[in-house]
């Protein structure tokens, strides 16, 4: 076992490629999640904004 | 052509007005050519060895210095708004404004290369290579430096990020270049590189000007 | 010039939302899957090289992750080239969706060659290779593209004018490619297309190509995620975007 682990001598590099690798692909997954989280959320208020019926422009109360 | 001629004349007499501000890519190059030596402290040998590599570089960042007087303070006045409503073609006009930027920038600068190159311990015979691959280089690195200006023509702090976008796209042309005149200094043929040169200068003068007009205009839109 | 009805289709962002939602989860299964079986395979199936040894094992992410970057180049290009021409603005959220993603792949490209070249060149870094020198340009490139659209407030302009500087960065890539014959350097030449077929046993070659699915696969879920999380920026407060969410919240 532990001579799988230790790649014949070249064990710290070859996981740490595989390491960084792994890592890279989970911080991709996690900005694109943080990113939808935030639009979603964004979107969200905005919708939501909607459903409240408006201020009305104080111009039109002027009238 | 007569567009050309016009905008042209003009970019050139608005350029010799503000002619002590054509200096100072000049004075920016001297001083980064000076600063290697005192940073390296060589000798003369590896002075010659690092010396080409030194001088493109400098070269390269000194053409960024001029970027302003290209797009920017004609967009700031309005005519380059006015250009673009002209129904003259803003390709030819985009490809005058740029020979126009060269002949005043580039072409000096070119000049003094060959120059500090001997304080290097460059060899003489060596040099017309060196001037030669310069002038192969200056219509691409004009027209990439062109495109930068003109990327970042509508942003107030454009400056800064020119650098980012331009020197990447110069890298086959430092290396073309700097091996042109590494194989010169040691008496070998040099054609390879050189005719690298042209193709990419090809490339540049050709498809360039569409892309910095194109740039041109929306960033004025 | 007319279109055909599929390329209206993909230019509405309700029908590319839906879309994305059913494919992604497809290629993100498969994608991952894959690489899981590729890295099993590729660390403890396959046998070492017989010249470099058990080190020889990062030829399974670090070619594909170098791939991945540079199609992750051309697929931005091709998009914001077809953003600016038929000013698509789905085809430029898709270009902003595929730099990020692409300049990290490029970065993990650059980090796994050192660490690949440390035991067999003896050197993290070299900077005589031209492979390593243009990837590190292509990292700029991307960098450069994005430093760009954050300069911008007006995201319309921001799209137009970052078009047109990946459309002139894209000549970059073929010359990354055909910088391996061009310069003689101690960088290997390429082991799938090396002459005379690959150079691979097949043992070796089968976890080789299942990692190059496997990463693109894995690219393109990642980029139709993002692209989702892009469109739903961008609607902002569209109907169906409105309809969509309340939709989901009643599920």
């Amino acid at each position: 076992m532990s001579e799988f682990f230790s790649m014949g001598g070249h064990g710290a590099y070859v996981w740490s490629a595989y390491g960084i690798t792994l890592a890279v692909l989970i911080v991709n997954v996690w900005l694109v999640r943080a990113k939808r989280r935030s639009a979603l959320q964004r979107a969200k208020a905005l919708a939501t904004q909607d459903e409240v019926p408006r201020k009305q422009p104080t111009v039109r109360r002027l009238q | 052509m007569n567009v050309f001629n016009a905008v042209l004349l003009r970019d050139l007499r608005v350029a010799f007005r503000r002619w002590s501000e054509l200096a100072h890519p000049l004075i920016f190059f001297v001083i980064v050519v000076t600063l290697f030596p005192l940073a390296l402290s060589p000798t003369a040998a590896q002075l010659r060895e690092v010396g080409i590599g030194v001088l493109w570089v400098a070269a390269l960042l000194s053409s960024l210095l001029a970027l302003d007087g290209l797009f920017r303070s004609d967009a700031d006045d309005g005519s380059l708004e006015q250009l673009l409503l002209s129904p003259a073609p803003m390709t030819i006009a985009v490809l005058a404004k740029v020979v126009a930027h060269a002949t005043v920038t580039l072409l000096p600068l070119m000049c003094l290369v060959p120059l500090s190159a001997l304080s290097f311990n460059i060899p003489l015979n060596a040099l017309p290579t060196l001037a030669f691959a310069l002038v192969l280089a200056a219509p691409t690195l004009s027209v990439l430096v062109a495109l930068g200006a003109a990327l970042t023509v509508s942003l107030r702090r454009g400056g800064s990020i020119v650098g980012l976008l331009v020197l990447p796209l110069t890298g086959p042309l430092l290396i073309f270049g700097t091996r042109a005149t590494d194989l010169s200094v040691n008496g070998e043929p040099t054609a390879a590189p050189l005719l690298f040169l042209a193709a990419l200068a090809a490339l540049a003068v050709s498809l360039g000007p569409l892309a910095i007009a194109a740039a041109v205009k929306v960033g004025l839109e | 010039m007319k279109l055909p009805r599929w390329f209206h289709q993909l230019g509405s962002p309700p029908y590319v939302y839906r879309l994305a939602e059913r494919l992604a989860p497809w290629l993100g299964g498969l994608g991952l899957l894959l690489l899981a079986v590729g890295s099993y395979w590729g660390l403890v199936i396959a046998p070492p090289d017989y010249q470099q040894g058990d080190s020889a094992r990062i030829i399974y992410i670090h070619p594909q992750t170098a791939y991945v970057g540079m199609m992750a180049y051309v697929v931005m290009a091709v998009a914001a080239g077809i953003g600016y021409v038929w000013r698509m603005k789905l085809a430029h959220a898709v270009a902003v969706s595929a730099a990020p993603i692409g300049a990290w792949f490029t970065f993990c490209a650059l980090i796994t060659g050192a660490l690949w070249g440390r035991p067999t060149w003896g050197t993290y870094w070299q900077w005589g290779d031209p492979r390593i020198m243009s990837e590190a340009l292509l990292l700029f490139l991307f960098l450069g593209y994005l430093a760009l659209r954050g300069a911008f407030d007006d995201r319309d302009k921001a799209d137009r004018v970052t078009a047109i500087l990946a459309v002139v960065g894209v000549v970059n890539v073929p010359i990354i490619h055909y910088s391996v014959e061009w310069w003689n350097s101690l960088h290997q030449t390429s082991t799938l297309l090396a002459e005379g077929g690959p150079a691979m046993t097949i043992d070796m070659l089968i976890p080789f190509l299942i990692m190059f699915a496997g990463f693109t696969l894995t690219f393109y879920w990642l980029l139709l995620r993002r692209l989702q999380a892009e469109i739903v920026e961008r609607e902002g407060n569209a109907r169906w975007l409105r309809d969509w969410l309340a939709g989901a919240r009643n599920e």
